[in-house]
């Protein structure tokens, strides 16, 4: 019900919004749950367990019963606060956890079940038997436990990530943040003022008090105008701080679009990573709840709350109000309510005590002991010093103390300090390095407190900045002494809600002490308190000081709880920002990738590359058709492929021939200028790495390459071995892959092809040769040497002239009778000719097994030399390369076996890394590794897939299968 | 044979302007890798005081009219805009040209669109002119450095398109923020 005359809401906009389909009116300025408490909407939830009627509890981001789910088109974020939501044009939003409707839930049957559900209950109750949990159990308990639903449509709306850096972070926006933040803008540090809420003022927004002499409001918009005008802060509403990290960076949720209508281009949310030179912890305090019996009812509020409904939004939260608490700063909220026209039943006061003047009934050492009203609160009883009372009431305001909010202290495994006179944690100093707690996040909770500690630390802050702070005055402010007598909770026959989230009374902690879990962490995964949305916001040190009570302790005997980031909930949606569909990796193009594309060329990836897997024709019904007729291309005439992604290093300096010797197994320092030599390089592990061609273009100047897969590992490897092994020899080196567009030209018309662009006709030029060549006047590399066992080249153009020259040579290559290959061919290829890929060398894999024991050479010491001597990389025991044949189709991944043996993991003999259709050979073929290899040549194997359900029989065979004598990469 | 054709990996994709905040492909012209070999720093700076440019200190850069040194590494900048000096035997002289693919982003809110991508501080205050970086754009390696009151991007060539569509994403997203 809202009250004229109060409040921050802007009256004259209004804003319409809908909570389970029936339509409201709010004001902007609005949160969704102040604007349902002024149309009178009291229960918006039912709770975890038990499914009991839950309203609105508080009116921060500690909220633990106002959860609601915000609905769009096809999506809808559940477990949202109904106290932090905006309300918009538009809005709607439902609640949540009941079957049926929010009034008739089926599943409050639960609560009538209560006695047997208590801490524990599905631990023992569930365990028998045994296959019952998955199917059954399990299934039953989800549907009806648990809060909000998830839509089952992926996210599609906008989030982003972001980072920030400045010289002091202050967080949150109250008095001391203010200060702080006002006293350091001053000095000229550069400043971010961080607030959750969406407007800025902390608790002075829901108080009504003086600050210098005026409206505490009009200091805050002074200090906001001010601050707003500096061009060295930023401020940053609606952003929540959530963790504190490593060397002064913290994580922060920002709320950017969710108080409007989706747009296509605004993020929902960002999640900031900012980096802080010095940190100012201001984030208040949260008023702790009061477990006296049945205490769960909505209509039952924090004071606070309360107050911050009437002072800031104009409403009041009930018709007759009556206040429970334990201090006197809660008074503040009847006085308020009263001032304001609202009827306030009577202040239950704790405390024996205390003053019993106010301008309405005060009733000393009350109790609350039962609540009465079925889906909203209609009257309370219990008794005080005089005697019971029963008062009908349907709003009770409860106020326990206050919490500091110091949860970001104990990010870093820092532990608060009890203080007796608070009853409540303080932060410990230093617990996070640079970051100081002020206010009453620091324990000072007067406004004149807040302000004393705020500019005192931004001082101090200052101090380690190194800048001298101006003369900021201190306003004058209310200074009233906090004084509490602790109350925890009130006995009685009915249970007393500690952690309303997740439905944990105090009886459930009572229980943990008494089975034995009475550590403070035991207790909290037995009982499930604090791990709720709210994570124990409202309950932790209740629970604490129950179970210190319980077990006879005191409550710093009983220890702390743990608090962990982040602070509230972040949407996994944020965290994930920037790695959805294309964003999740980059894409890597060749200069060939628009015309393989128009050809139609069904582009696979390779890494981060697209490469063309063949080149459709017309009446081609099957990959395989193409493929074939590609391969054919080579074999007969002459096939032109973009190899651009293999890794090229350019190596200079009088050392890199002695550090390509260390690299490799075999020797460079050898290799004439102008020649091509195939390399093999090991891990330190002694297994092999990668395998490629180097060039020698000059004297102290060679191009290695690499492997597709390998390029960036190889890079890594080569930085690592020249720092760790060689860091002062005269050598430079740096990737080129990207510089240049290679194109391999193979088969027996390679030549012909070549001589049509080059400038000047090729002369000698055999095998294994490299040299500087001209076409149309650019400046090229080309390398003869082979991937497909036929004459081959390749030559390399630098990239700005890629495409010109993939789609002349292409078309030359057709005119011809071949045209462009693709991966498949390239494949087909290789596999005839046995060349190994990163199928076969997948790292388990020595120089022995590959048959390249001798490429390691004797003479000279590389990297991994001694390590591949050990004992079990060579032998007959090793799986080792060997060619297999087919008559029937088999896949790569299947696994050998002796005939005859059984087929067992423990019987194979080894398995097949690749294989293909050969159109060359007309049959199957594959490269596979088997046990003692070269001596079974001829042996005829059972090859068993399980994943394919193959079972055939194939016969080992050399793996060079076309052209084993190489005469035709000589000719 | 006739002449090829050269295509920059940007071929044909205009400048994207919003909230005064431009981002658009340039042609860099010449971009030479120079890696100094040991002792032989003099030699380099030598060689390089004809453009008016001297190697720079790391995360550094040096402009003198059309020519630029940028740190790109340990013992390593790239001389871009203008053909490299002859270094003789001083300094590993690599072809970068076509290897990378150059971004220019201008105007008051560029800072806050590299705060999406790239975790450094990009305000002037902090990478004014004369600073150079090496670091991640996104998820990719790019070379940063303060050119002209714009901001110089270069990452590899074959990433180019995922490098601007990225950029022009993050701009978009700032540009909705204004509007709110």
């Amino acid at each position: 019900m809202r009250i004229t005359g109060k409040g921050l809401i802007d009256r004259d906009t209004q804003v319409s919004f809908r909570f389970n389909g029936a339509s409201f009116v709010g004001h902007r300025g609005d949160t969704l749950a102040s604007a349902l408490l002024a149309n009178g909407v009291r229960m918006v939830g039912r709770s975890f367990k038990y499914h009991r009627p839950r309203g609105i509890l508080t009116a921060g981001s500690n909220e633990p019963n106002a959860l609601v789910e915000v609905v769009e088109d096809g999506q809808q974020t559940p477990n949202t606060r109904a106290t932090v939501q905006e309300i918009f044009d538009g809005l709607e939003a439902r609640s949540q956890n009941h079957l049926g409707t929010l009034r008739w839930d089926l599943w409050s049957l639960n609560d009538l079940a209560a006695p047997f559900l208590s801490a524990g209950f599905y631990y023992k109750t569930f365990m028998w038997p045994r296959a019952f949990w998955e199917k059954l159990y399990e299934p039953a308990i989800r549907r009806a436990a648990g809060l909000g639903r998830l839509s089952p449509n992926a996210d599609t709306a906008p989030y982003e990530k972001a980072w920030a850096s400045c010289d002091l972070l202050v967080i949150g926006a109250g008095p001391s943040g203010l200060m702080a933040a006002l006293t350091a803008a001053r000095a000229g540090a550069d400043v971010i003022l961080a607030d959750e809420d969406f407007r800025m003022g902390g608790s002075l927004l829901s108080a009504d008090e003086q600050i210098g002499g005026a409206p505490a409001l009009d200091w805050v918009e002074g200090v906001l105008a001010e601050l707003h005008s500096l061009p060295n802060v930023r401020l940053m509403p609606r952003t929540t701080i959530t963790g504190a990290y490593d060397h002064g960076t913290y994580g922060a949720l920002e709320r950017v679009g969710l108080h409007l209508a989706p747009d296509a281009h605004l993020p929902r949310e960002c999640f900031w990573r900012i980096h802080a030179a010095r940190a100012i912890l201001t984030t208040g305090a949260l008023e702790r709840p009061i477990a006296f019996p049945l205490n769960d009812r909505p209509g039952i509020m924090m004071a606070g709350a309360v107050q911050t409904y009437l002072n800031r939004y104009g409403v009041a939260s009930g018709r007759r109000v009556t206040l429970y608490a334990n201090n006197d700063a809660a008074r503040n909220t009847a006085r308020q309510l009263m001032a304001a026209g609202v009827r306030v039943a009577a202040i239950l006061d704790s405390r024996p005590d205390a003053s019993s003047i106010e301008d309405c009934p005060v009733y000393l050492g009350a109790e609350v002991l039962e609540t009465h009203g079925r889906h909203a609160l209609r009257a309370i009883q219990g008794r005080h010093t005089g005697g019971e009372f029963r008062l009908d009431t349907d709003c009770l305001a409860m106020s326990g103390g206050w919490n500091p909010s110091l949860h970001l202290t104990c990010h870093m495994n820092g532990r608060p300090r009890w203080s007796e006179d608070l009853a409540a944690f303080v932060p410990s100093e230093g617990a996070v390095p640079g970051l100081t707690a002020a206010g009453a996040a620091n324990g000072s909770f007067s406004t004149h407190g807040a302000l004393a500690s705020g500019h005192a630390a931004a001082q101090d802050a200052l101090k380690h900045l190194g800048r001298s702070a101006p003369d900021t005055p201190l306003p004058a402010a209310d200074d009233a002494p906090y004084r509490l007598t602790p109350l925890w909770s009130v006995k009685g026959k009915y249970r007393a809600w500690l952690d309303f989230a997740n439905d944990v009374t105090t009886k459930d902690i009572v229980q943990s002490a008494q089975e034995g879990f009475t550590s403070v962490e035991h207790m909290k995964r037995y009982t499930t308190q604090g791990m709720a949305p709210d994570q124990g916001k409202n309950s932790n040190v209740a629970a604490l000081a129950i179970l210190a009570d319980a077990t006879g302790r005191s409550i710093p005997e009983t220890g702390t709880t743990t608090f962990r980031p982040p602070y509230t909930p972040i949407s996994i949606a944020a965290l994930g920002a920037g790695g959805r569909g294309k964003t999740f990796a980059p894409q890597r193009f060749m200069t060939s990738d628009q015309a393989s594309r128009d050809r139609g060329a069904p582009m696979i990836e390779a890494g981060l590359w697209y490469r063309p897997s063949y080149f459709p024709k017309p009446g081609e019904t099957h990959w395989r058709d193409s493929c074939n007729r590609e391969v054919a291309y080579v074999r007969h005439a002459v096939g032109v492929a973009d190899v651009s992604t293999l890794g090229k290093i350019d190596i200079q300096g009088k050392d890199a021939a002695r550090f390509l010797d260390l690299i490799y197994t075999n020797t460079f320092s050898t290799l004439p200028v102008g020649r091509v030599r195939y390399g093999l390089m090991l891990r330190e592990d002694g297994l092999v790495l990668d395998d490629g061609t180097t060039a020698r273009l000059g004297e102290n100047h060679y191009l290695m390459t690499t492997t597709t897969a390998a390029a960036g590992l190889v890079m890594r490897h080569l930085d690592f071995i020249h720092q760790t092994h060689c860091a002062t020899w005269d050598l430079r080196f740096i990737s080129v892959t990207e510089a240049w567009a290679q194109f391999a030209i193979a088969g027996p018309q390679a030549q012909a092809l070549l001589n049509s662009v080059l400038d000047q006709p090729l002369g000698d030029f055999p095998f294994m040769a490299t040299g500087p060549v001209t076409l149309g006047g650019v400046q090229a590399r080309l390398f003869r040497i082979s991937f497909s066992g036929e004459q081959g080249y390749e030559i390399a153009v630098p990239t700005r002239y890629g495409e010109a020259l993939f789609r002349d040579l292409v078309a030359r290559a057709e005119t011809m009778g071949g045209g462009p290959y693709g991966m498949e061919a390239l494949n087909v290829l290789r596999l005839e000719k046995g060349f190994i890929t990163h199928a076969e060398i997948h790292g388990r894999i020595s120089a022995f097994d590959i048959g390249m024991a001798r490429m390691v050479a004797a003479k000279k010491d590389c990297i991994g030399k001694a390590m591949a001597a050990r004992g079990g990389l060579h032998g007959p025991a090793r799986e080792q390369l060997v060619g297999i044949r087919g008559a029937v189709e088999f896949g790569a991944g299947a696994h050998l076996f002796t005939k005859g043996t059984r087929i067992h993991r423990e019987t194979g003999q080894g398995y097949v890394t690749s294989m293909c259709w050969s159109p060359t050979l007309k049959e199957w073929i594959g490269l596979a590794f088997v046990v003692n290899a070269p001596a079974r040549h001829g042996e005829v194997m059972r090859l068993v897939d399980h994943m394919r359900g193959t079972d055939v029989e194939v016969t080992l065979c050399n793996p060079v299968f076309f052209d084993p004598e190489g005469g035709k990469l000589r000719a | 044979m006739p002449e090829l054709i050269a295509k920059p990996a940007l071929a044909g994709q205009g400048a994207l302007t919003l909230i005064g905040t431009t981002l658009e492909p340039v042609d860099l012209g010449p971009i030479t890798s120079v890696a100094v070999f040991p002792g032989q720093g003099k030699a380099v700076d030598k060689a390089l005081k004809p453009l008016g440019l001297g190697f720079p200190a790391p995360g550094s850069m040096q402009a003198h009219g059309a020519a630029r040194i940028v740190w790109t590494g340990a013992d390593q900048a790239f001389v871009i805009g203008v053909a490299a000096p002859d270094f003789g035997a001083a300094a590993a002289v690599t072809d970068q040209s076509g290897g990378w693919s150059a971004l220019r982003l201008s105007g008051p809110a560029t800072a806050q669109v590299m705060a999406r991508l790239c975790p450094l501080d990009f305000r002037p205050s902090a990478f004014g002119p004369g600073r150079a970086a090496r670091a991640q754009l996104g998820h990719m390696n790019a070379v940063f450095w303060a050119d002209d009151g714009a901001l110089m991007i270069l990452t590899f060539r074959s990433m180019a398109r995922t490098a601007w569509d990225e950029c022009a994403h993050a701009l978009t997203s700032v540009a909705a923020r204004a509007g709110v």
